[in-house]
């Protein structure tokens, strides 16, 4: 896993609550057996019509907005468990998701794959989401050391939780496995004690 | 303080924790299938990690079948590599697999249920968000991402947070034709979908204990749909029942000595949880999903809420519904019977009740799929395929269809269907599809009718 670092950039604002998984990655492209390539049909059947035609409404296919930022609506990743989700987005070139609100699965998948979804307050949102629709070009930078999002123009910003543990695996890019292989040992003692 | 049947298997099955930090869940049993498996393989295959423990990975292959002529080569290319890379996976790692065309094919939440494998007491975890199902054996059971399959792969462990604890009580009287997807669509309608998230929730109350295990098995199924990652019931009479003399349930004494643990687990009396909520039987009628979450529900005389949130708008707009507008008589061209949540044996019992003697509406197409070949055989043993037939119905193979759509079983764009699945999202079943959810009851008058229909006016 990359190791993540401090973030600045613009951002891509998608004002949908209770955004699934299977809008972020829909089932038919569930097929591959590889991690690659999923990034290419993120928010497919937002992006494009049944006949492959750009949406042009849609914010990811607005030339004004830019960014590795994705500012989502409440509940974001609600739905299947499905990790290509995750994939897609980091594949689409995503590092950081805003949201007032993620769903388990989706925030724990995100996680294992160097994304932050990064919880704020429903207002520090509602102002970044104006903020960034009205002015594309603001910077929002992500402090993941500090635990801090700002948005640098206006010079507001908001701390921000994250568990301890999954702090320093991002920022190593440590991740789980790693850590449960090197607990062998006291598996196998678990496991004896049970029998 | 007592400890909730949540508590008590956590608990039990903690290795270590890291301070500050996760813990380290034992898992007993991991379910797989071919599309959230084969990263995770690869993942271990690259960085030279063996399978710790195959014995306790089950897997079936449900997802991206078809449900016709499943004896024949699968013609989709990538459909057919997936299931290939599944089976060659499961040999190459020694774990047992439950492939296309064997006996005990089936959707990996019907089953492992069915043949014992599901007990009380366990840790369970699978790379699908309905592994809740099994919680309806007071079990904790749960979906993982791929990242995580891997891991107990490697490890037969997982690193999590230990949620808090939820429980939603309903006592009461079911009313006549409320069945237990009514019960969980009313509780999630009132609940919303993220209610339940960072939570791990128990059903408690005699709506519950006088539910059979197939019918637990559909409300913590959709336990994930109110965004818990879990749902439990507490065992009970019912449960072992139901799990005697199965093929991977314990036998003879055994059976005996685990009943006896199983006993112990129920919430104490004196269990307190973070989080509370009660509902009265009585207010529960037939349930009818309008919008793009599985929070949009109403019953089936109720009309459409009138909301401005924008996100509420879009999705009424996706249905082409109006807000204040009921869906009776509502036309309908096509109905689905299965998915993990309504594809068992008393799901097709209650739809061939109503159907027996009538015939389906000409407009519609109606898809039944069981939920595994256990359940086909028995559609047919019983006698419930000649009602079907009979009736202009079409009975399909095994799988997870169209709930998903990743096969060929899709709905058209445009096109309503009334379906006994889980997720009503945008395109869920096929791109640009619309879906209305609700109980195999409703589901069966819909097909017969052609639409939407009160369906309490028509039972005696």
């Amino acid at each position: 896993m990359k190791k993540f670092t401090k973030i600045i950039s613009k951002a891509i604002p998608l004002a949908v609550e209770n955004v699934d998984t299977d809008q972020i990655i829909p089932a038919r492209f569930l097929k591959a057996t590889d991690k690659k390539g999923f990034g290419d049909n993120v928010f497919r059947d937002w992006r494009f019509d049944k006949n492959g035609a750009i949406n042009t409404d849609f914010s990811l296919n607005n030339p004004i907005y830019t960014g590795s930022i994705l500012i989502a609506g409440d509940n974001f990743g609600c739905g299947s468990s499905r990790e290509h989700a995750a994939w897609a987005l980091v594949g689409y070139g995503f590092k950081v998701i805003v949201s007032s609100f993620f769903a388990d699965i989706f925030k724990g998948n995100a996680l294992n794959n160097g994304l932050l979804p990064l919880q704020v307050s429903p207002k520090f949102l509602s102002i970044l989401m104006k903020t960034v629709q009205e002015n594309p070009a603001t910077e929002i930078e992500v402090d993941l050391e500090n635990q801090k999002i700002s948005i640098k123009k206006l010079e507001i910003s908001e701390g921000f939780d994250i568990d301890p543990y999954k702090k320093t695996c991002l920022i190593n890019g440590y991740d789980d496995i790693d850590y449960l292989v090197s607990k062998k040992e006291m598996i196998e003692a678990f496991e004896a004690q049970r029998l | 303080m007592g400890k909730t049947l949540f508590d008590k298997i956590w608990d039990s099955h903690v290795v270590d924790a890291i301070e500050n930090g996760p813990q380290v869940l034992y898992i007993d049993k991991h379910l797989i299938h071919e599309v959230t498996s084969p990263q995770a393989f690869n993942e271990l295959k690259e960085r030279s990690i063996p399978v710790y423990r195959p014995n306790q990975i089950v897997a079936t292959a449900d997802h991206n079948t078809p449900t016709m002529d499943q004896h024949l080569p699968i013609k989709d290319a990538l459909s057919r590599n997936q299931l290939e890379q599944l089976s060659k996976n499961c040999a190459d790692n020694d774990i047992t697999l439950y492939e296309l065309g064997h006996q005990y094919n089936g959707i990996v939440h019907v089953m492992a249920p069915e043949l014992g494998i599901t007990q009380p007491g366990m840790t369970m975890v699978c790379g699908d968000s309905h592994t809740s199902t099994h919680g309806a054996f007071g079990a904790i059971a749960f979906g993982i991402g791929t990242s995580q399959v891997a891991q107990v792969f490697a490890s037969q462990c997982l690193l999590l947070t230990k949620p808090k604890s939820l429980r939603v009580t309903v006592n009461g009287t079911l009313k006549k034709g409320v069945l237990p997807k009514d019960v969980i669509l009313y509780i999630i309608s009132k609940l919303g979908t993220n209610s339940g998230t960072g939570y791990f929730c128990e059903y408690a109350g005699d709506v519950f204990e006088n539910m059979s295990m197939e019918g637990r098995m559909t409300v913590c199924n959709m336990s994930i749909e109110m965004g818990a990652r879990g749902g439990m019931i507490a065992p009970d009479e019912t449960t072992f029942e139901y799990i005697k003399e199965r093929k991977f349930a314990p036998q003879g004494e055994n059976f005996d000595k685990k009943v006896a643990y199983w006993k112990t687990l129920p919430s104490d009396d004196d269990a307190v949880f973070d989080q509370e909520y009660t509902f009265d039987a009585a207010d529960i009628a037939p349930m009818l999903t309008y919008g793009t979450n599985p929070g949009m529900g109403i019953k089936i005389t109720e009309t459409i809420p009138i909301d401005e949130n924008p996100s509420f708008k879009k999705s009424l707009e996706y249905m082409n519904f109006e807000a204040g507008a009921s869906l009776i008589n509502q036309p309908i061209n096509y109905v689905f019977i299965g998915s993990c949540t309504n594809s068992r044996i008393e799901d097709f019992r209650v739809a061939a009740d109503y159907i027996k003697g009538k015939q389906k509406a000409k407009n519609v197409t109606a898809w039944l799929v069981p939920g595994s070949k256990q359940v086909e055989t028995q559609i047919i043993e019983e006698g419930l395929k000649a009602i079907f037939d009979e009736a202009g119905f079409e009975l399909r193979q095994p799988g997870c269809s169209a709930c998903l759509a990743m096969n060929d079983d899709k709905i058209p764009k445009g096109e309503y269907c009334v379906s006994t699945s889980n997720r009503n999202f945008e395109g869920r079943q096929g791109q640009g599809s619309r879906t209305i959810l609700a109980s195999p009851l409703v589901a069966a008058a819909t097909a017969i009718e052609g639409k939407i229909i009160d369906i309490t006016k028509h039972l005696n």
